[in-house]
């Protein structure tokens, strides 16, 4: 293990234990929605580091380009024109993985090592494992993993994991001419959020706060929001996002009983066989069946 | 293909048999690696954006170390993190600056469409700067102006406009204003804002 990102906490479908010894620093990537210009020049840094390219689209008469996430589109801005208090308030909102420090794609991934987590909180699909059944989809309290139509594997952002495993941040935070992204570690984003919400507070904004929900353990993508009581209004963030009791259920509890079950029907049917041996057929039955015939 | 009531109960124990097997789980060992970073040993070299007059600070990122058989090509560009006007950051144009360096529509060579022509040829570099230096030479001779109505001398060349590159250092600067205002134009940006 060379190199401290790849440090992993977390394996989809796997129940041996990840090597979890060492601890590294836990990164975050803050967005500060009050910040964003909508300039895209995240969602073109996204594409140009991860060698994605989505095919030229149509104009919808909004700014949004493409109009939603796609297997090459890591990242896209969602722009929002809102009624609030303060009048008419255009809200942009750079979607994208969230890096759930209890991620529910993970734990809906049937495909052993499809999905990681490393020491630092970054969620990473490992595409060489990936079966293509879309149950992360399904799993994600978020909306952010895409299926590939190309090769059937599901793509989404991976918090530049390679830039960061060598100590660089992000090709979006690094990318962002108002400094809206930034990149560090857990403790200094929440400071630095604290402060900018501070800011926003003393401007007006008596709802400012951090989103960093806590039904999902917490995310290594935080956002300042002006309006962080109503989520919501930018685009659909849910307010308490959560993992599916479904998925929780499934691939939580239901698991080992079901593999219990599985593992007694075969021993059983085995006892079976040793014990009372195979079921024989009498001639009366076989030539009763052939006379049907 | 006939299959009798013994062997449809025999695959089908083998399957389950199988599948509840490997769900105990005997699967390979499941390993992770993040993607190879991509630009270890790579040839850096520092530049500045050429689309507008702000002049961001480039790394251009190549293939090859520059050895006498390696061809050079760019394949990733980000902001230089030291260069004071951007410190690293880039618009969206500038950060998807590889794709213009690579684009099929990209301008390779001059080319000269005639005055009334639909079509556009392709030129020599010798053929278009004395096209350009006639054209300009021809113009002046014919509109310079040497002194104003009142008599005092101007030494004007005002039919002629000069647009010089964004991504122009100071001393660059220095020298088109020289050139430029040493045929009299008077109409130039040496900064052009494009």
């Amino acid at each position: 293990m060379a190199l401290q990102s790849l440090d992993i906490t977390r394996r989809s479908a796997t129940t041996t234990p990840s090597p979890s010894q060492r601890k590294t620093q836990e990164v975050v990537k803050l967005i500060d929605v009050s910040k964003c210009i909508g300039c895209k020049a995240c969602q073109a840094a996204c594409m140009e580091w991860n060698d994605t390219r989505d095919k030229i689209g149509t104009n919808h008469g909004v700014l949004d380009n493409p109009m939603d996430l796609t297997a090459n589109s890591w990242t896209v801005m969602r722009y929002s024109e809102v009624e609030t208090g303060r009048g008419l308030e255009w809200l942009i909102r750079k979607d994208g993985c969230m890096h759930c420090a209890d991620p529910g794609c993970l734990k809906a991934c049937p495909a052993p090592g499809a999905i990681v987590q490393y020491s630092n909180g970054i969620v990473d699909f490992q595409e060489e494992n990936c079966i293509g059944c879309g149950y992360c989809i399904t799993g994600c309290p978020f909306n952010i993993p895409r299926l590939s139509g190309k090769d059937g594997k599901v793509y989404k952002c991976t918090l530049c994991s390679d830039r960061v495993a060598v100590g660089l941040e992000p090709a979006c935070a690094k990318t962002c001419p108002t400094g809206a992204i930034v990149f560090g570690t857990k403790d200094d984003m929440i400071h630095h959020a604290e402060g900018r919400v501070a800011d926003l507070k003393s401007r007006g904004f008596a709802e400012a706060g951090i989103y960093d929900p806590l039904g999902v353990g917490g995310t290594h993508v935080m956002y300042v929001l002006q309006h962080a009581d109503k989520p919501g209004i930018y685009h659909g963030l849910p307010k308490d996002p959560s993992v599916s009791a479904m998925v929780t259920l499934w691939k939580g509890a239901v698991k080992p009983i079901a593999s219990f079950a599985l593992a007694a029907g075969v021993f059983g049917a085995f006892f079976h066989y040793v014990t009372k041996g195979p079921n024989e057929v009498s001639e009366e039955i076989e030539k009763e069946f052939k006379d049907e015939k | 293909m006939q299959v009798t009531r013994r062997q449809f109960f025999k695959v089908c124990a083998a399957g389950i048999g199988t599948s509840s097997i490997a769900a105990l789980g005997f699967s390979t060992d499941a390993l992770a690696d993040v993607r190879e970073f991509k630009l270890t040993r790579s040839t850096e070299t520092r530049n500045t954006c050429p689309y507008c007059s702000v002049s961001c600070g480039l790394v251009m990122y190549s293939m090859g170390d520059k050895a006498k058989n390696a061809e050079s090509s760019i394949f990733h560009i980000e902001g230089d993190p030291d260069h004071p006007v951007n410190r690293g950051t880039l618009c969206p144009k500038g950060a998807a600056l590889v794709d213009f360096i690579h684009s099929p529509d990209r301008l390779r060579h001059p080319e000269y469409r005639a005055p009334g022509s639909r079509e556009w040829k392709r030129i020599s570099w010798d053929e278009a700067f004395e096209k350009v230096a006639r054209l300009m030479k021809d113009d002046r001779d014919k509109n310079f102006m040497a002194k104003n109505g009142e008599g005092a001398t101007v030494n004007r060349w005002l039919t002629t406009g000069f647009l010089a590159a964004s991504a122009s250092s100071n001393e660059s600067g220095y020298i088109t204003h020289k050139v430029v205002r040493s045929t009299g134009i008077l109409v130039f940006d040496n900064q052009a804002r494009v």
